[in-house]
């Protein structure tokens, strides 16, 4: 008993150092009846750095993230969220690991039935007992920060593919958790529109110090998000200007290819790399 | 051949055991907390106040119907007087009970596995879990609940609509005495048939809101798969209610007769 409390103890210490490993897959194996998706997937991320997984469709880069969350649960390997063995934790802890992990489904998946308030709130209202005025205000702010405070009364039916998506941010934020998790948050979006997402993940990322997975077949917003960082000038205004080479290295590219992992690197070195399913994936 | 039905065993066995499981997933939801008050609330008016029309209507042409043959058959034993009898105990134990689960059927057996199925290929129901929420607890508990309490509550008003409409037919078409029509009924039925017919009801709710939401849970393929789920509840969901009406008639006249 006191040796577990111990143990945790520092292993609560050592996710809170910069550095500290809040993902982990280890040999992650999932096969749907006889099809393989994952055959070995293995990768960490650090905490407060961006994973961007790249694949075709169909290459399992929702179900890893799916694993992540402890929507699937994978056959084989070890998959650690905040220290937390999540293969092997029931529906009901795996509540705990969720309350810090905001997911941002590929098509939004905002609860059709609800107002743009209701989805954004939806955890704060239904799974929390904030005071309703304290829930209210951090909706507004979530909404502002995303720049859609004025669609606040409206149904997801009545928006534009841009504006639910950023909805499904803003409801995956609202919570404040400290990973983030985005399915082609910008695909089908214009490239104006693909950026405000873009920005909108580089200012959680940089301003909240957010851990990032973001899963993308577009190449040009992966890219942007890797090579971008946000700062808060002294009149308090963000800016997102060119991330420094140092900032840069902590953006992670990995590609998925026929359940395995074919390339690890940062944006540069997939830039540069000869490897010809690659390189037919970059032009 | 042999393969084929043993895959086929194989689907149905793994297809009860989630049933099961839904069922008392469901169970234990109602009585443990984390409740979602307005859910339930709102099912409770969805499914009791929103299918009071088709209720009211089919109550109504039934009970008519039935007091039309009815007359003709009794006739042949010079009985006419007696037909308020014979529609009140039909529609109390038998009619009544059917014929409004099978309408819940196909308004409300339909419209959840429409509701949760399309909720399934959105990842509707992976964002609940994602942010929370126990979609059984959530969707599943309120209405089911709603299912096995209005069932009995829509059950009455049919059996007395359906009385009314026996009344009508009765009084203006067999010219059978209004005084004579429902001092028939009052004497010519038991407390058994009563029990019967409000027993009933409250296991056709659980049926068919169990296996609506356990078909809807279950949807795959993308909108058309939304299409067969909401087909395959209603056709599930009727089978279910009248062999069960068999299995809870046996029950009842074993216990009670
Ligand atoms: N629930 C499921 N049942 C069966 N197969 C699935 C399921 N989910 C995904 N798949 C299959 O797994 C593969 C990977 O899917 P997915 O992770 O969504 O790919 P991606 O997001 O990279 O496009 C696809 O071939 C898909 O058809
Ligand atoms: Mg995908």
């Amino acid at each position: 008993m006191v040796q577990g409390s111990i143990e945790t103890q520092t292993a609560r210490q050592i996710l809170r150092e910069p550095g500290a490993p809040v993902v982990v897959f280890d040999h992650v194996q999932l096969a749907f009846d006889d099809k393989v998706v994952l055959r070995d997937v293995s990768f960490t991320l650090i905490k407060g750095h961006t994973k961007v997984i790249l694949g075709a469709s169909g290459s399992g880069k929702s179900t890893a993230l799916k694993i992540v969350v402890g929507l699937l649960k994978a056959d084989a390997g070890i998959v650690w969220v905040n220290g937390q063995r999540v293969d092997q934790l029931t529906e009901k802890g795996l509540m705990d690991v969720r309350d810090d992990l905001g997911m941002i489904f590929q098509e939004g998946a905002l609860f059709d039935s609800l107002t743009v308030r209701e989805n954004v709130g939806y955890k704060l209202y239904e799974e929390t007992a904030l005071p309703l005025a304290d829930i209210d205000r951090r909706v507004e702010e979530v909404l502002g920060f995303i720049g859609l405070a004025e669609h606040i009364g409206k149904m997801p039916s009545e928006l534009s593919g841009g504006q639910r998506r950023r909805v499904a941010i803003a409801r995956a934020m609202a919570f404040k958790p400290s990973i983030m998790l985005y399915d082609e948050a910008t695909t089908g979006l214009d490239p104006i529109t693909a950026t405000t997402v873009d920005d909108e993940m580089i200012k959680l990322r940089d301003l909240e110090n957010v851990s990032s997975i973001i899963v993308t077949h577009q190449l040009r917003d992966a890219f942007y998000v890797a090579e971008h960082m946000a700062m808060r000038q002294g009149n308090g205004e963000v800016h997102v200007v060119r991330a420094t080479r140092e900032k840069e290295r902590e953006a992670e590219f990995i590609m998925l290819q026929d359940g395995l992992i074919i390339f690890e690197g940062d944006a540069d070195a997939l830039r540069t790399s000869a490897d010809p399913y690659i390189r037919s994936f970059l032009s | 051949m042999l393969s084929l039905i043993e895959r086929w065993l194989k689907a149905s066995a793994h297809e009860t055991q989630e049933y099961v499981y839904l069922t008392s997933a469901a169970f234990y939801g109602v009585f443990t907390r984390p409740f979602y008050r307005h859910d339930i609330v709102e099912q409770f008016d969805q499914i009791g106040a929103g299918s009071l029309t088709v209720v009211l209507l089919a109550g109504l042409f039934t009970g008519a119907a039935l007091a039309s043959q009815s007359g003709l058959t009794l006739d042949q034993f010079g009985a006419r007087p007696v037909v308020g009898r014979l529609v009140s105990a039909s529609m109390i134990k038998e009619l009544g009970p059917v014929l409004t689960a099978l309408m819940l059927t196909g308004r409300i057996g339909s419209g959840i596995a429409a509701e949760i199925g399309s909720m399934v290929v959105t990842d509707q129901i992976n964002a609940l879990r994602a942010l929370g929420t126990d979609p059984v607890r959530k969707l599943v508990v309120p209405r089911v609940l709603a299912g096995i309490f209005m069932a009995p509550v829509l059950t009455v008003i049919a059996d007395f609509i359906g009385i009314l409409g026996g009344w009508v037919i009765a009084r203006f078409q067999l010219q059978v005495n209004s005084g004579l029509y429902w001092s028939s009924i009052t004497k010519g039925l038991y407390i058994q048939d009563v029990w019967m017919g409000l027993s009933k009801p409250f296991v056709f709710g659980f049926v068919i809101a169990t296996i609506a939401c356990h078909v809807g849970l279950r949807t795959t393929g993308g909108t058309a798969g939304v299409g067969k789920a909401t087909t395959l509840s209603v056709v599930a969901g009727s089978v279910a209610v009248i062999a069960s009406d068999f299995f809870v008639t046996q029950i009842l006249i074993a216990l009670m007769y």
